[in-house]
């Protein structure tokens, strides 16, 4: 059902936005060569374009309101169908069988340019959620999270470069030299408000990135570290394909152990105190919570897993240099993180894989990412900012708890 | 009396606004005092400087824990820490966590008599698991005591206004305070909430031995439930004493001006 | 001498420019308390639409004084218009939002701006025209200041105290005052907030395409990417001086400028954008509110 008004209303959009896309989208300029270059086809595109957009926007904002409304009079909120699934073993038990055969026989179906692109996207899994404590569990947006990732990774390339440390010697180390950087940082800016927390973090994102750029003593600069050992199994170098496979062994055993690890962390005092300082901080410390502890425990857990990814980051692509550190990594991160669900896990591992494995199957896709990441950062902000998965919190039954009680 | 706290010469200043002014006051041990006061008279600030939101300008807090003969002065400490000595509070505009369950609420107020870490959390150990189990139980209890078990896992956000308000104290509660600061908990209830919540309050003193200060607007619930009462206006105190006295102070009538007078 | 006073007259013209675009910050933080992330965003599509518009009417071979206005101006316009459409796209929707999820849509309209005009226009620098012509009467001073410089100080100047008239005298300065005291309280004695907060978008990004425009010509190049770097410091001016406080904005962009300025000309330009968030990670630690910015105790 659509009315005048609202054709008036996404006329006069489509025609805002071809006035407003005009000098960017219809003229190219270079004025090297003196050229210039009109494209009138993309008018026409951006005025369609927007008129059915102004549709379907218009059309979801209504619904939302519509939504907060009944939920304002108490209506039924409907069970998210990922709970729904959850609860019910007989679903969700062949389902994760189904997918645990099919994630460790993958690199044997698959070419190895197949299974590296999984181990990337198990890397994005891994930082998707360490970032997920940080951002989706205790509400700090943390803008600098590549930052500790960069950590790990260099921690790997130059420990290994001078003293000859193996993979698994400096695993436990990136963690630790993640957590360290985190408290570092942590200390000081944590107690700023959230919206400070997120510039200085970006700052002190990029000052890592700078220092790795300039200081060539110390990090060889912006040409990096190259022949990084791949991982060893038992003291055996592997040939390339088989130490790959290897990888993303450890991958998925790592993200199964982040996995449990959040996990069991999220119904926990820690936890819960992590959402209720992102829920409401003054309540939380007046209720006898350490604001300043607890953000902090989020903090270095977050960079822990930093740290970690980065080294196998390093171990996967024998080579690090500043470039693969920049702001857009972390806002990729955080994308995952937006995208799957705040909070949820089964949520950022959904959104993970998506937004690493898509761009990489689509490969037209792929130019338009970033764009596409920045208008799905706006949209689920707007429209559903529990995410796809959103995160379910822990019932619990007290049925026979009275009697027992009272008897 | 036994005090449990005592608050001498409180001033606090915003900038160039003396919002209290050499206040004094005392709650002794199972008491249930009332503080109140015309609107934007300094009775939330008031709160706010006990529990340590803010550090009050000039003046001191003492409280006066069980077992220990000497006082111990709390102003200028962080509110976790103020909580942790055994006062706890509830805010006049509701702020509960409202993505949590009404159990998740109340077990944060257990969180600063539980020890469990990140390890602890990890590894699950046998002492963790008690733990836990301990603080679902006592905050199921508590609920029940104050008439929210039934919505045990619901969202916060999702209770109507009444339960909300009673949520706040139950989570309040799980903190273990010998006293319980009130700001405002009838604002918005309807009489029949109001009775229940004045039959609540003094169950909470009587059964729970817990002291009780609190801030309200109804007069009729004020006079009903207070042993004594504070009357402040302009960060003022203005007046001291049994309802009886209160109700007819000229000092306190004069600041009502019309305002309830006569409740 | 003649060295210092040079990287004295530098800080000053990188401080003007920040100025012009911190004020954007702080005064949409004024009102909506968010750090609009897309604000370095506007101000890069204000540069590029008017290096667009100089490249077409050059080709139209106009005169370089009117170029330069009429570049200017639909500078401006564009920009405004741009604020505006982000405003009601990113963030009106989320005014009850949570702020985290004003903040990470902030981030995500700044993100698409920036690769909208990556895809429409160029990834590579462009190179801006200088069109401000050289003054004669400063030959003798060519050396230590520039005529772009000069242009760009008097702008700023006047761009400063037309911004302060309109805040201190007029009804929608006054609006945006009370505003940004109280917003339900402003709204209950019959202020149209929503209008308030498209103004202040409006205007503040006019005052970052002005910045734009006089920076690439300045610099005499850009690319999508200039927007967010700026846009940052200029953010980090914004909290020098205190946010919210349009005097701190300026104060704090002359006192980054200057920073900038002398540490990179004697210490060294390897780590000349180190310097800022040094400074504000310095500044957020010991004194969060700023220089000239109010503690803040949030009223329970
Ligand atoms: N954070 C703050 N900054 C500045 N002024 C404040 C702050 N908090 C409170 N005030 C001022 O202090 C005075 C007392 O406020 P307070 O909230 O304590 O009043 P109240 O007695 O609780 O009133 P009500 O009955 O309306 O709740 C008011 O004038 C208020 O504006
Ligand atoms: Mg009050």
């Amino acid at each position: 059902m659509i009315t005048f008004d609202q054709i008036k209303k996404a006329v006069l959009v489509s025609v805002w936005f071809m006035f407003l896309t005009f000098p960017i989208m219809v003229i190219r300029v270079n004025p090297v060569e003196r050229i210039v270059e009109w494209r009138w086809r993309n008018m026409l595109l951006i005025g369609v374009g927007s008129f059915i957009l102004s549709f379907v926007w218009h059309y979801f904002i209504r619904r939302k309101e519509l939504g907060t409304q009944k939920a304002e009079v108490g209506g039924e909120e409907t069970i998210p169908l990922a709970q729904r699934i959850l609860e019910k073993k007989a679903i969700y038990r062949p389902t994760l069988a189904v997918l645990g055969i099919c994630a460790l026989v993958f690199p044997f179906i698959f070419s190895l340019y197949q299974t590296n692109i999984m181990v990337t996207a198990l890397i994005y899994v891994m930082l998707g959620l360490g970032l997920n404590i940080v951002v989706g569990l205790a509400g700090l947006l943390d803008l600098g999270y590549v930052a500790f990732y960069a950590v790990g990774a260099y921690a790997y390339a130059l420990l290994n470069y001078h003293f000859g440390l193996s993979f698994w010697m400096v695993l436990p180390i990136g963690a630790a030299l993640g957590a360290t950087f985190g408290i570092l940082l942590g200390f000081p800016v944590l107690r700023l408000r959230g919206d400070y927390l997120a510039i200085v973090t970006l700052g002190f994102g990029e000052i890592i990135r700078i220092i790795l750029e300039n200081w060539n003593e110390f990090s060889f600069g912006p040409s990096g570290i190259a022949n990084i050992p791949r991982p060893s199994l038992l003291g055996i170098d592997l040939s390339v394909h088989a130490a790959t496979i290897y990888i993303y062994y450890i991958m998925i055993g790592l993200c199964l152990f982040t996995i449990f690890v959040v996990n069991r962390l999220q119904d926990s005092r820690i936890g819960r105190a992590w959402i209720a300082l992102r829920e409401d901080e003054t309540a939380c410390q007046a209720m006898g919570i350490d604001k300043a502890k607890t953000k902090l425990t989020a903090f270095a857990l977050g960079a822990t897993w930093a740290g970690m990814s980065g080294v196998v980051f390093a171990a996967k692509t024998t080579f690090v240099n500043p470039a693969s550190f920049t702001i857009w990594e972390s806002i990729i991160i955080l994308c995952i993180v937006v995208l799957g669900g705040m909070g949820s896990i089964l949520g950022v591992i959904a959104g993970a894989l998506v937004l690493i494995l898509m761009p990489e199957y689509l490969r037209a896709f792929s130019e338009f990412r970033m764009l596409a990441f920045g208008v799905l950062l706006v949209v689920m902000m707007v429209f559903r900012p529990g995410g796809l998965i959103p995160n379910v919190r822990r019932t619990y039954k007290f049925e026979g708890v009275t009697e027992t009680k009272k008897g | 009396m036994e005090p449990v706290l005592k608050v001498q010469d409180l001033g606090m200043n915003f900038g160039g606004l003396r919002a209290l002014d050499a206040v004094d006051l005392d709650v002794g041990k199972n008491e249930i005092v009332a503080l109140i006061g015309p609107n934007g008279a300094g009775k939330t600030t008031f709160f706010n400087c006990i529990t340590g939101i803010y550090p009050p300008t000039e003046g001191d807090v003492l409280i006066f824990p069980q077992g220990k003969d000497r006082p111990k002065r709390i102003n200028g400490l962080k509110p976790n820490k103020v909580t942790e000595k055994g006062l706890a509070r509830t805010f006049q505009n509701i702020r509960l966590f409202p993505n949590m369950t009404v159990l998740e609420n109340v077990m944060i107020g257990r969180h600063c008599r539980m020890r469990a870490g990140v390890l602890g959390a990890v590894l699950r150990g046998r002492s963790t698991m008690r733990e836990e189990k301990a603080a679902v139980m006592d905050s199921y209890a508590i609920l029940e005591k104050i008439g929210l078990d039934p919505f045990v896992n619901e969202f916060a956000k999702n209770l109507p206004y009444g339960a909300q308000r009673r949520l706040e104290i139950a989570r309040a509660m799980a903190t273990e305070p010998f006293l319980l600061l009130l700001d405002e908990p009838a604002a918005g209830m309807n009489p029949n909430e109001t009775r229940d919540l004045d039959k609540l309050i003094k169950r909470i003193r009587d059964e729970e031995g817990i002291s009780i200060l609190l801030i309200e607007h109804d007069m009729k619930l004020v006079m009903s439930l207070s042993d004594r009462i504070f009357v402040v206006d302009y960060g003022k105190k203005i007046a001291q004493g049994t309802p009886e006295e209160i109700r007819n102070n000229p000092a306190v009538i004069k600041a009502y001006l019309g305002e309830e007078t006569d409740a | 001498m003649d060295y210092f006073l040079e990287l004295f007259l530098g800080g000053l013209t990188r401080g003007s420019i920040y100025a012009l675009i911190a004020l954007g910050y702080t005064m949409v933080y004024g009102i909506i308390e968010l750090i609009n992330f897309a604000h370095g965003e506007i101000y890069m599509i204000g540069a590029f639409t008017a290096l667009i518009v100089i490249s077409v009417l050059t080709l139209m071979g106009m005169n370089t004084i009117a170029i330069l206005v009429i570049a200017g101006v639909i500078a401006v316009i564009y920009s405004a218009a741009y604020g505006y459409t982000v405003e009601k796209i990113a963030y009106k929707p989320l005014r009850n939002a949570p702020r985290l999820s004003a903040l990470i849509s902030a981030i995500g309209m700044s993100l698409f701006l920036q690769n909208y005009v990556l895809l429409a226009q160029t990834s590579d620098f462009l190179p801006f025209p200088n069109l401000i012509p050289d003054f004669e009467f400063m030959e003798p001073y060519a050396h230590i200041i520039g005529s772009t410089e000069i242009v760009i100080l008097i702008t700023t100047a006047i761009v400063m105290v037309l911004l302060t008239i309109m805040i201190k005298f007029t009804n929608i300065g006054k609006a945006m005052r009370a505003a940004s005291q109280d917003k339900t309280m402003s709204m209950l004695v019959g202020i149209n907030v929503n209008h308030v907060i498209s103004v202040t978008f409006v205007v503040g990004s006019a005052t970052a395409a002005i910045g734009g425009v006089l920076i690439a010509s300045h610099v005499g190049m850009i690319n999508f990417y200039v927007g967010f770097i700026a846009g940052i410091k200029a953010f980090v001016a914004a909290v020098l001086g205190g946010i919210g406080s349009i005097p701190g904005a300026v104060l704090g962009s002359f006192v980054l400028g200057w920073t900038e300025s002398f540490a990179t000309g004697y210490v060294s330009s390897d780590y000349e954008d180190v310097f800022a968030f040094l400074f504000l990670v310095l500044i957020l630690i010991f004194r969060p509110q700023g220089i000239l910015g109010r503690s803040e105790k949030h009223k329970l």
